[in-house]
């Protein structure tokens, strides 16, 4: 593994990469998390990842080397529409849905990356992203750039949309808001989020990114927008502790960066509990509000 | 012209005729209660009315200037909606969605609109606190505010009172007189007859075709109302 750390101390260039790509990821990963968690979508997330694998295994045969996000966004949106589709018009169970594509996806890929030169290492970065965050290209990181930036500015400009069609889709489309139009969006959304979030941590993982920051964000706040800065704050910060720990103590930055996740979720989880134990203390009476001021 | 005239409507769901030949005029200030049995085509006819779902025959004329997207709609709690983490302010303030046009952030209008809504509803107090940690009867009340800041004119209720017991329900009917008396027209979809009868001006009975349609002491008279209300009092 001491390879991985001397690589990213001795050239400053990956190392930029690198904290490019994961700060951008991290903070979109986590704004979209907040919705898909509230819309009980986490799963599509998931399933979206191990179509990114199978994606990236068609990328390799075809041997597109660095412009393997070129060939994989197109593929995991495309499966991202046809998930929300399902999903929306009932046409299937969700979860049985998901369940189809992501095996499907696995099956398919593990047989395509036979014909790649390096097999088994190629499914090892793909699946945990082994070595995957010292192996960014230029390229990986601008189409970064620009597609978080959308992810971004369509996230705030559409930030209160997003709240209405997340809290109640039915008042929302009775309103005249096109509810099915956000569902897509945050399909399409969520898809260019998984391609660019698997160079980071891998297709097994990059789920994590999404749901961990809201799941531990919804323990601690209880307002929408508070959840939505706590969220992209928490994924700032196990990025950052997740990845210079990994090269401290010299091991992959993928597992590294979920785990501390994992760390975070469980003292939100302490804090909201004993938020929770110290509120009950402090009001034992209820206050009863006055029902009307006409 | 009246405020909604429904003319020779016939309603679908999933391919199944669920109602037909449903006419009728609501006017402006009136108290609609639309009852009848599960699978009478109540809910399916409101889906309608809110443009929701299409009619599958005749039409649904909005008179007085009102606009289809300009309906206050309270829907039937979700189960995703119980532990949203979302503030009273926040939820109330979504209500504006329909006619703030593309802003991306609320304005000063959006604001004044909401803070009177929540005023009226007595939410004042309450505007920071999280949706998911108040009782039923509050949350139920922060729908009601956030419907009155998609409306000026009309609002339509499914079941609002499910699950609220016998006190928090009479406090919310009364809610619901006071502002059907500063002129909001009211449509609730309730299956509890005996309760719409009581609060209602008029009634529609709808058991996939109108049974009944007028006044609501006229609704007490007729054979329809008089089976009804005596099957419910055994």
């Amino acid at each position: 593994m001491s390879t991985i750390a001397s690589i990213f101390q001795n050239m400053p260039e990956i190392m930029t990469r690198a904290i490019v790509v994961g700060t951008l990821v991290s903070v979109c990963a986590s704004l979209l998390g907040v919705t898909l968690v509230l819309k009980r979508y986490s799963m599509i997330g998931d399933g979206l990842s191990h179509v990114g694998f199978g994606a990236l295994a068609i990328a390799t045969v075809l041997s597109a080397g660095s412009a393997s996000m070129a060939v994989s966004l197109p593929i995991v949106m495309a499966s991202a529409f046809a998930l929300m589709w399902l999903t929306e018009n009932r046409r299937m169970q969700g979860d049985a849905a998901i369940a189809v594509l992501s095996t499907g996806a696995i099956a398919i890929g593990t047989l395509l990356f036979r014909f790649s030169d390096n097999p088994y290492q190629d499914i090892c970065n793909s699946l945990f992203g082994t070595a995957s965050m010292a192996l960014l290209t230029d390229a990986d990181m601008w189409i970064t750039v620009g597609v978080s930036t959308a992810v971004l500015v369509l996230f705030v400009f559409f930030y209160t949309r997003i709240f209405s069609v997340t809290f109640d889709s039915s008042f929302a489309k009775a309103t005249g808001v096109r509810v099915n139009a956000y569902a897509m969006m945050l399909a399409a959304l969520t898809a260019v989020t998984v391609v660019i979030g698997m160079k980071m941590v891998g297709a097994i993982m990059v789920s994590g990114l999404i749901i961990f920051p809201a799941l531990s964000a919804m323990r601690v706040a209880k307002r929408f927008k508070s959840v939505v800065i706590t969220s992209a704050a928490l994924s700032l910060g196990c990025f950052f502790i997740g990845f210079f720990l990994s090269l401290l103590i010299e091991v992959q930055p993928g597992p590294a960066i979920i785990a501390v996740h994992v760390l975070a979720f469980v003292v939100c989880c302490i804090v909201s509990a004993v938020k929770t134990r110290v509120k009950a203390r402090k009001n034992r009476s209820i206050v009863v509000e006055p029902p009307c001021k006409a | 012209m009246a405020l909604i005239t429904f003319e020779g409507v016939g309603l679908s769901y999933g391919g199944d005729n669920v109602a037909h030949d449903v006419s009728f005029a609501v006017n402006a200030g009136e108290f609609w209660g639309i009852v009848g049995e599960n699978g009478s085509g109540k809910t399916t006819l409101m889906k309608a009315l809110l443009g929701l779902i299409p009619c599958a025959s005749g039409r649904i004329v909005m008179g007085e200037g009102l606009k289809p997207n300009e309906i206050g709609y309270l829907p039937q709690q979700s189960v995703i909606q119980k532990d949203f983490p979302a503030s009273v302010e926040e939820v109330v303030l979504s209500g504006t969605i329909g006619w703030r046009g593309l802003k991306p952030f609320y304005g000063r209008r959006e604001r004044e609109r909401a803070a009177k809504s929540m005023d009226m509803l007595g939410l004042s107090a309450i505007k920071n606190r999280s949706y998911q940690e108040l009782s039923g009867g509050q949350q139920q009340r922060v729908l009601l505010a956030r419907a009155l800041c998609a409306t000026q004119k009309c609002i339509v209720l499914d079941e609002p009172t499910t699950g609220l017991d016998p006190v928090v329900t009479a406090e919310f009917y009364q809610l619901l007189h006071e502002i059907n008396g500063q002129g909001m027209t009211v449509i609730m979809v309730s299956h509890d007859i005996e309760e719409a009868v009581r609060d209602c001006s008029h009634i529609l009975h709808l058991s996939c075709h109108p049974l009944f349609i007028g006044t609501a002491s006229d609704y007490r008279n007729s054979a329809v109302g008089r089976k009804y209300i005596k099957e419910r009092a055994v």
